[in-house]
């Protein structure tokens, strides 16, 4: 199966890409797609902490993605002010 | 209403939409980019957003207001892109017929766009950059103690 990939703020700059697609086994979940996208991209942060939203909805590491999802790996978020 | 823009905020048209003569309470807050982050000099700052979420996010903290507060009357409004120091980058207003709930609801709006909502900043200062909350700067610039 084939998953469209997001990449936001320090992932995009990282990446050095905004999206990429990746094709996965069947079943696969965002936490096998992160560790293929980080030696895809080694300059990912390993440890930074980040959410992830399939199809614009927060979901578990431990999800199943579909083909077709697209899946945004979001880094601590700082709408508005601090 | 619900708007994430690369254009400059105006405050009064966003709490325009919220007043109404029930309304006697409004409440309007306004985040505006600040001259210091961690004692250095900002130049200014630049918002990312993963739109289509960032509103749904948005939708879905006007839904939970609408239900704890009963306040129907909430106008938001995010800018993106480079924001000048000064300039203002967030717009809340929340109007509702008594002042308590109005400022009960500007409150926890405010909590839940910072956790929840994907717009992300980067502060831009002379000599370096950092996303706010990476824990990760681009260039090493030592903050003044």
């Amino acid at each position: 199966m084939r998953v469209a990939v997001r990449f936001f703020a320090m992932y995009r700059e990282r990446a050095g890409v905004s999206h990429t697609e990746v094709e996965l086994p069947e079943g696969s979940s965002p936490a096998q797609l992160l560790v293929h996208l980080r030696s895809e991209f080694p300059s990912l942060p390993a440890e930074a902490p980040v959410l992830i939203a399939v199809n614009s909805e927060y979901v578990s590491d431990e999800a199943v993605l579909q083909d077709g999802d697209e899946v945004a790996f979001i880094p601590p978020v700082s709408g508005g002010e601090r | 209403m619900i708007r994430i823009t690369p254009d400059a905020l105006n405050p009064h048209e966003v709490t325009e939409l919220v007043r109404k003569p029930s309304n006697g309470a409004v409440v309007t807050f306004l985040g505006t980019t600040r001259d210091l982050f961690e004692g250095r000099d900002v130049d200014h700052l630049e918002y990312e957003a993963y739109q289509p979420m960032a509103e749904n996010m948005l939708q879905q903290i006007v839904d939970e207001i609408r239900e704890r507060w009963a306040i129907e009357d909430v106008a938001i409004a995010h800018r993106v892109g480079r924001v000048d120091v000064g300039e203002i980058s967030l717009v809340v207003a929340i109007g509702s017929p008594h002042r308590k709930e109005a400022l009960e609801a500007s409150a926890y709006m405010l909590d839940r766009i910072k956790t929840m909502v994907p717009i992300w900043k980067k502060e831009v200062f002379q000599g370096g950059e950092v996303w706010v909350g990476s824990q990760s700067e681009s260039a090493a610039t030592p903050p003044v103690t």
